[in-house]
């Protein structure tokens, strides 16, 4: 077996030792009523088991950048995966400090989401582009996940908080987005399914279009396309027709994938409901109810505390100091800068309100779901929608 | 402004909340707080007690945490707006016009609202710099406003504290000794709190243990540290702090480097070398069949001796050699030169015979420099080619006459009067690539292409930046005062005998309360103090771990 080949199995690896240590830990809080030390057992398991993914995983990372001969942490899937890993890292060192089980209910099935969503780009290993060889590149980029990992935890933490907070069973606009960032979760499954889906199936549609510069280009969409590129005509024979033509500057390849896993995500959504009649919130509810929220609270705000600087001098300041290594310019307004700013001034805002405004529990919560939806929308939609310099595969 | 006096004797500030010497809330609004607000430690804040004069005022907007975070916020979103099309400097555009047009062409309507709304240069802008300003400003004000105040009351603190203080603190006991000897109690507790690392100090039948107070200058120091930075972002409006040059060198050519006087660079020779792996999956979907590994310029840096006249490239003294490569700039004398971008293949020479159309004979050949021709090529007696036109970029004709689109030879064409025994009035014909010659009248003669020689180009950037150490002392002064602020938590812990022989514990932290009560779990079990509560948690969950402590 080569290095890659085991790479891939410890990934294989790490990914369902998180899916069973989401079980456990749910079993322990579903079981704590009658046998507490039964309880516990299922409890420490399931750490044990998330700890075993961890290496796992750091045992895929550190085997694939040996292949590699560079991090991996230079493709979407690459960064992609290992957030996640970096997530059950930060999540692990939260627990280690303050032992609270729970936050492993939704750290784990987040870096879950996170590796699948990521397996469904290009995995082969890409040489590096001139630009990209440089120590920076791990130094920059591992840093500054490492800080949107610490970060994220705030946000499992509000999500935790608001899950106990929020009365499930009372109507209310909090209810309202506690659930639509819930359904988002599954729309994430959505994407999945369909691409893995339609792969399985094999299917291809090639197409020539006419793009933004009035050049003839030629494009494979790998779902039925139910937008078109456009001037697009189809190349494939027995294959869905687009349903609409999009003007040249959006790309409908990426709409359709956008609009499938949409489509998907909300079947699967009112499936659930059909069957189980209850909303995501509420079936979540009873698995914190014994949660300590000042404590959680707190978590929230330390792990801001603790991730922020970590974040500012990854993602701030060694950007800089590489941006001045490869172009001379050590600021230069590309999207992914740009977000990274804005996460840094928002995470900014956070802590001066927390300080002085006493914004503490449900604002607070609602704050670092908002700060992780950034940190979401730099990694997801600056890399593939708008092109810059960060935009990967 | 009159001074505040305190029951205790002691006369305060003016706006002052909590006595500075023994802690009794002041004000009618702390004397109701069931736990005290500890901001700074109840001192006089200088916004919070003066608002009548325009300065007053002014002073009080910027010192304002909510004007702050509404700056902050302002600021964000207003950055995002730069992000939805590219920013005017990243697009490949010569002219305004051409830039205005791309808008147009590449996103439609919305595009053209974006550039004529100067969206797109958002980040160069007036208002977004103001905006920037109004930040550094509100920084500068609000640390000044809260910093000192909050330095001379750390500095003064006493060890004794009234009691009114110490029940509004947050995590406060009261009771006596759970086991043992109550004499002996402070003893235990300095000991304790000392093995904990923290400074013990007291007074008489009272104790202050106190931890990491430096912690407390960590939010003064990161704004120095961005203020600093800041300043050195405002020094680069400055003409002359620093350099931001560009230029394009053909292999074998020796230049001036651009911004960098008596300087001179050579191109020795420009390499691109690719990888030759199976295109991945993502290759593929991209449509990119090459991945790029290296862009290298081998170049020799001269410098002129002193004295010498400008442009004289014949006496230059060889300072450095060097292959400029991505991430690996030329650094020489505070100038980074950088490899930017190159152009592959561009024409060097080409190389004409001058022949009879009929019987083929060759009167000769000429070797044309495209970037500097000679306006004639002698090829023997009474025999000579003349350039009367030269388009080094051929674009078409435009009302009949031959147009050049830049002046880099890409498509080079040539007007030729070739002069021959036979024809000394000689022979007018137009060449260009690609295309039969076209002649005035019926020529005799041609030019016949023979050969073309081309060279790579290599695109350098010139930078110097004076600025760089500035920003770097205040991104160094930041990260650490970021660290000393979110790492490190100041605890106090107040401590005192009363006369009924019960002990009075309270106890502070600016953050993470956490870590505050692990350190008290151990003095308390240590010296059998008794159980301290947290006024602010409410009473069904006093369980103050996690789900794991049963």
């Amino acid at each position: 077996m080569s290095l890659i080949d085991i790479s891939s199995n410890l990934l294989l690896i790490a990914f369902f030792a998180y899916i069973l240590g989401t079980v456990l830990i749910a079993g322990s809080i579903k079981r704590n009523d009658g046998a507490a030390s039964r309880a516990e057992k299922w409890g420490k398991a399931g750490i044990v088991v998330a700890v075993v993914g961890f290496i796992a995983q750091l045992g895929y990372f550190i085997t694939r950048w040996i292949y590699a001969g560079h991090a991996p942490v230079s493709n979407m899937f690459e960064f992609t995966t290992a957030f996640g890993m970096f997530l059950v890292g930060a999540f692990l060192l939260i627990y280690f400090i303050y032992r609270v089980k729970t936050l492993g209910l939704v750290a784990l099935p987040i870096a879950i989401l996170f590796i699948s969503y990521a397996t469904m780009f290009p995995t082969d290993v890409t040489p590096l582009v001139p630009s990209l060889q440089s120590h920076w590149l791990t130094l920059h980029v591992v840093t500054a996940a490492i800080g949107q990992a610490i970060l994220a935890i705030s946000a499992v933490a509000g999500l935790v908080y608001l899950l106990k907070e929020v009365d499930p069973k009372q109507k209310s606009k909090e209810r309202f987005w506690l659930e639509a960032i819930l359904y988002l979760c599954v729309v994430i499954i959505g994407f999945v399914v369909v691409t893995l889906t339609f792969r399985t199936m094999g299917y291809e549609a090639e197409f020539t279009y006419v793009d933004k510069n009035g050049m003839e280009a030629e494009i494979v969409y790998n779902m039925p396309a139910l937008f078109g590129m456009n001037e697009y005509e189809l190349k494939t024979d027995g294959v869905m027709e687009p349903l609409v033509e999009l003007p040249p500057y959006i790309n409908a390849k990426k709409l359709t994938t956008v609009v499938w896993s949409f489509i998907a995500g909300t079947i699967l959504y009112l499936l659930y409901r059909f069957i189980v009649r209850k909303r995501i919130c509420e079936l979540l509810n009873p698995l914190v109810k014994k949660v300590n929220t000042n404590l959680v609270d707190e978590i929230g705000y330390r792990s801001v505390l603790i991730g922020f600087p970590v974040f500012t001098l990854g993602a701030l300041v060694f950007a800089m100091i590489w941006a001045q290594e490869a172009w001379g310019r050590f600021w230069g307004w590309d999207p992914k800068e740009v977000w990274a700013l804005i996460t840094w001034l928002f995470y900014a805002a956070y802590l001066h309100l927390r300080l002085s405004k006493g914004w503490e529990g449900r604002k607070s919560a609602w704050l670092a779901l908002i700060g992780f939806a950034i940190i979401i929308f730099n990694l997801v939609f600056v890399n593939l929608v708008i092109a810059g310099l960060h935009s990967y595969a | 402004m009159e001074k505040v006096k305190c029951v205790c004797g002691h006369e305060n500030p003016f706006g002052t909340k909590i006595c500075g010497k023994c802690g009794r809330p002041l004000t009618e609004e702390a004397k109701a707080q069931k736990v005290l607000d500890m901001k700074y430690d109840g001192s006089a804040i200088r916004s919070k007690t003066y608002n009548k004069s325009i300065i007053d005022k002014i002073w009080n907007f910027f010192s304002s945490v909510k004007v702050g975070v509404s700056l902050i916020v302002i600021t964000l979103i207003a950055s995002s707006f730069g992000t939805f099309f590219p920013q005017k400097f990243n697009i490949q555009a010569a002219t305004e016009a051409e830039k205005a047009l791309y808008y147009e062409q590449n996103y439609g309507t919305l595009g053209k609202l974006y550039y004529e709304l100067g969206l797109s240069d958002l980040y160069n802008s007036w208002w977004y710099q103001i905006l920037v300003g109004l930040l550094a400003i509100s920084i500068i004000v609000a640390s000044l406003d809260r910093g000192i105040p909050l330095y001379k009351s750390l500095k003064n603190q006493r060890v004794k504290r009234h009691e009114s203080f110490m029940k509004k603190q947050r995590i406060v006991a009261h009771g006596p000794v759970t086991e043992g000897d109550a004499s002996k109690t402070l003893d235990l507790i300095a000991e304790k709190m000392s093995k904990l690392r923290y400074k013990v100090r007291r007074d008489g039948n009272a104790l202050l243990a106190e931890k990491n107070r430096f912690a407390r200058s960590g939010p003064y120091i990161n704004h120095l540290g961005l203020i600093i930075f800041l300043f050195g972002l405002m020094l680069r409006f400055i003409p002359g702090f620093h350099v931001d040059e560009a230029m394009w060198i053909r292999e074998g050519e020796i230049r001036a480097i651009p911004g960098m006087d008596g300087y001179y660079l050579e191109n020795e020779k420009f390499i691109l070398e690719t990888y030759d792996n199976e295109p991945t999956r993502a290759q593929i979907e991209q449509g990119v069949s090459k991945i790029a590994k290296n862009y290298q310029s081998d170049v020799k840096l001269y410098k002129q001796p002193e004295g010498a006249v400008l442009g004289d490239t014949e006496n230059l003294d060889l300072v450095k050699e060097y292959s400029i490569r991505v991430n690996h700039p030329l650094k020489y004398d505070g100038y980074s030169i950088y490899q930017m971008d190159y152009r592959l293949n561009e024409f060097k020479s080409m190389t004409f015979g001058l022949t009879n159309k009929q019987s083929g004979e060759s009167l000769g050949t000429l070797t044309i420099d495209l970037t500097n021709p000679e306006k004639e090529y002698v090829l023997g007696e009474n025999t000579k080619v003349e350039i009367l036109n030269y388009y080094p970029d051929f674009s078409g004709l435009k009302d009949g006459i031959p147009q050049t689109a830049s002046q880099y030879p890409n498509n080079p064409a040539f007007v030729f009067k070739m002069i021959t025994p036979d024809k000394p009035e000689g022979e007018i014909s137009f060449v260009s690539i690609g295309a039969a010659p076209v002649e005035a009248g019926d020529n005799e003669y041609k030019m016949t292409f023979k050969n073309v020689e081309t060279r790579n180009v290599s695109g350098l950037a010139i930078k110097k930046d004076v600025t760089i150490p500035i920003l770097i002392v205040g991104g160094i002064v930041f990260l650490i005062g970021l660290a000393i602020g979110s790492y490190w938590n100041h605890r106090r812990l107040w401590v005192q005998q009363l006369e009924d022989g019960t002990l009075l514990l309270a106890a502070h932290t600016n953050k993470n309360w956490f870590g505050l009560k692990k350190d008290l779990n151990v003095v308390t079990e240590y010296a059998h103090l008794p159980q301290y509560i947290d006024q602010l948690e409410e009473n069904d969950e006093t369980k103050r771990e996690g789900d794991d402590v049963e």
